[in-house]
Order: structure tokens, then C-alpha cells, then sequence
């Protein structure tokens, strides 16, 4: 089986565009980690997301974008807000949202970009994408995912319902033995 | 167009995120700076698969059980969030002194 697909050559000038993505995503993400006030951190995440699943579309991977905008936006993101809202994060403006080792935090990631950068820049400037415009055919994707790649499948099924099982008995009220026998109403 | 300008993005969401990670006090906040760090390894892994384009797309099947992984490890890390929470009363991580020597 051959590895890599044929491919036809890359649609014209797409910097613009993906300079507009970029912005919008490093603007949202900046806005998530540094915001005031937890529901609009949660909410500049959607913008972050949103932006990702335009470039997954660009980068030629259009159900993958889909996936993310239904399974991130649609149910991370709301069970972030259910977390926020149950945990009474305070949810106006806060000043003490950030711990006292911001500097120290800043520099880690300030150096942790300048090496990623540098070394994907060093790696890969010779590097070019191809076939831009395409796209992956969902069939493809679906034959790929449950034949060559239905064990992980399964495993990765298996843990979602080990997760949803996990996450239902951590959350959910103790009873004591005297309610337990009255039939539990939780 | 060169893969680099989008590898420089997923650096910088990845820095992002470990920023937000350090430097948050409230527990969903850091879950939700985890969030962007798995995103720019999605970014990554989507790159690549455009840039060389394998049989079966493998880089996007990937991209897809990380995005699965991702939710479960959500789940979990707000179920515990919300059980210490009914604990201790607090999200904030700096009271969660319990196993301090």
C-alpha cells in the first residue's frame, strides 16, 4: 500500500487568508489565558476553536473541522460553562484570578516559543503544503479509521464510556446508608 | 505556501497555553489553558498531513482520537474539580494544601 496520496498542485496564494486566521486565534488565545473574567475566558476559547476549525477547512481536512466545531464548541465549551457556574467561579472582574508567578510563568512560555518556533523553522523551512483545496474525502477518513485503524478505535471508545463512568461516580452526591435505603433520591 | 507560518501558530497557542496553566489560580482556568495546548498539537498534526498528504489520512485520524482523548480528559478533570470543590469550597488550586507535608 503506498504511502503517501497523489496529489494536485496547491491552490494559489492562501497567505492572507491564513494571516486573518492566525491573527483572530492567537488573539483569542492570548484573551483566554490573560481575561478577568471566567465566562469571557471560556468564551474567547469558542473564538480560538472557531478560528482552528476555518484552518482545518483551509488545510484541506473539512470533517475533522466539523468534528471540532460539534464536539468542542458544542459540548466542551458548555460543560466548561456548567464547571464555571457550579464551582461559583467568581464571575465578574477578579484581580486575584492570576497567582503572584506571573513573571516567572510569562518567561517559561516566552522561551518555550522561541525554541518551538525556532526549531520548527530550522526543521522544516524547506517544507511545503500541498494539495491545498482539496479535500480529504470523509469516506477515506472513515475507511482508514475503522480498517486499518479499528483498534485504537475500539480502545479510544472504551475510554469515553470509562471516562463517562469515572466522571458520573466522582460527581455525584455520597449517600449515606439510611438514604441509600430509601430508595436514594439523588 | 511553507508549513513554518503554521507550526510559529501552534507554537504559540502551545505557549499560550502552558502561560495560562502556570500562571492561573482557578482550576477550570487552567483546564481551559490544557485545552489550548491540545489544540495546537491538533494544528500540528493537520499541518502535517497537508504537507505530505499520507494514504488514509493518518494525520487527520489522529487528530480525531486526540479530540476524543481531549473530551474524556475534560470530563474527568471537571468531575474532580466540582468534588473537591464540594470539599473544600474552593476552586482556587493555591488551597489545595491537603497533601502538603
Amino acid at each position: 500500500m503506498a504511502l503517501y496520496r497523489s496529489r494536485g498542485s496547491g491552490v494559489g496564494n492562501m497567505t492572507a487568508v491564513f494571516g486573518l486566521l492566525a491573527g483572530a486565534i492567537v488573539f483569542s488565545g492570548f484573551r483566554v489565558v490573560t481575561s478577568r473574567n471566567v465566562m469571557h475566558s471560556a468564551l474567547y476559547l469558542v473564538g480560538a476553536l472557531g478560528g482552528t476549525a476555518a484552518l482545518f477547512v483551509m488545510l484541506s481536512a473539512e470533517f475533522v473541522a466539523w468534528v471540532l466545531v460539534l464536539v468542542y464548541i458544542g459540548a466542551v465549551i458548555v460543560l466548561f460553562l456548567f464547571g464555571v457556574m457550579i464551582t461559583r467561579a467568581p464571575m465578574g472582574r477578579e484581580a486575584s484570578l492570576d497567582n503572584e508567578k506571573r513573571g516567572f510563568a510569562a518567561a517559561t512560555a516566552g522561551l518555550l516559543f522561541l525554541m518551538l518556533s525556532g526549531s520548527s523553522l530550522y526543521a522544516f523551512k524547506d517544507v511545503e503544503l500541498q494539495g491545498l483545496g482539496e479535500t480529504v474525502s470523509t469516506a477515506d477518513l472513515g475507511i482508514s479509521l475503522l480498517g486499518r485503524f479499528v483498534l485504537p478505535f475500539e480502545i479510544v471508545s472504551f475510554l469515553l464510556l470509562a471516562a463517562l463512568i469515572g466522571g458520573i461516580v466522582l460527581a455525584r452526591k455520597d449517600l449515606t446508608p439510611a438514604q441509600e435505603e430509601e430508595g436514594g433520591a439523588v | 505556501m511553507s508549513i513554518v507560518p503554521i507550526l510559529i501558530l501552534s507554537s504559540a497557542l502551545f505557549s499560550l497555553g502552558v502561560y495560562g496553566m502556570l500562571a492561573r489560580r482557578n482550576a477550570v482556568m487552567v483546564l481551559l489553558a490544557i485545552e489550548l495546548m491540545l489544540n495546537a498539537v491538533n494544528i500540528n498534526l493537520i499541518a502535517f498531513e497537508a504537507a505530505w498528504g499520507t494514504v488514509g489520512a493518518i494525520g487527520q485520524v489522529f487528530t480525531i482520537f486526540l479530540i476524543t482523548v481531549a473530551a474524556a480528559e475534560v470530563g474527568i478533570g471537571l468531575a474532580i474539580v466540582i468534588l473537591v470543590f464540594r470539599n473544600r469550597a474552593t476552586a482556587n488550586l493555591d488551597d489545595f494544601t491537603l497533601m502538603k507535608g
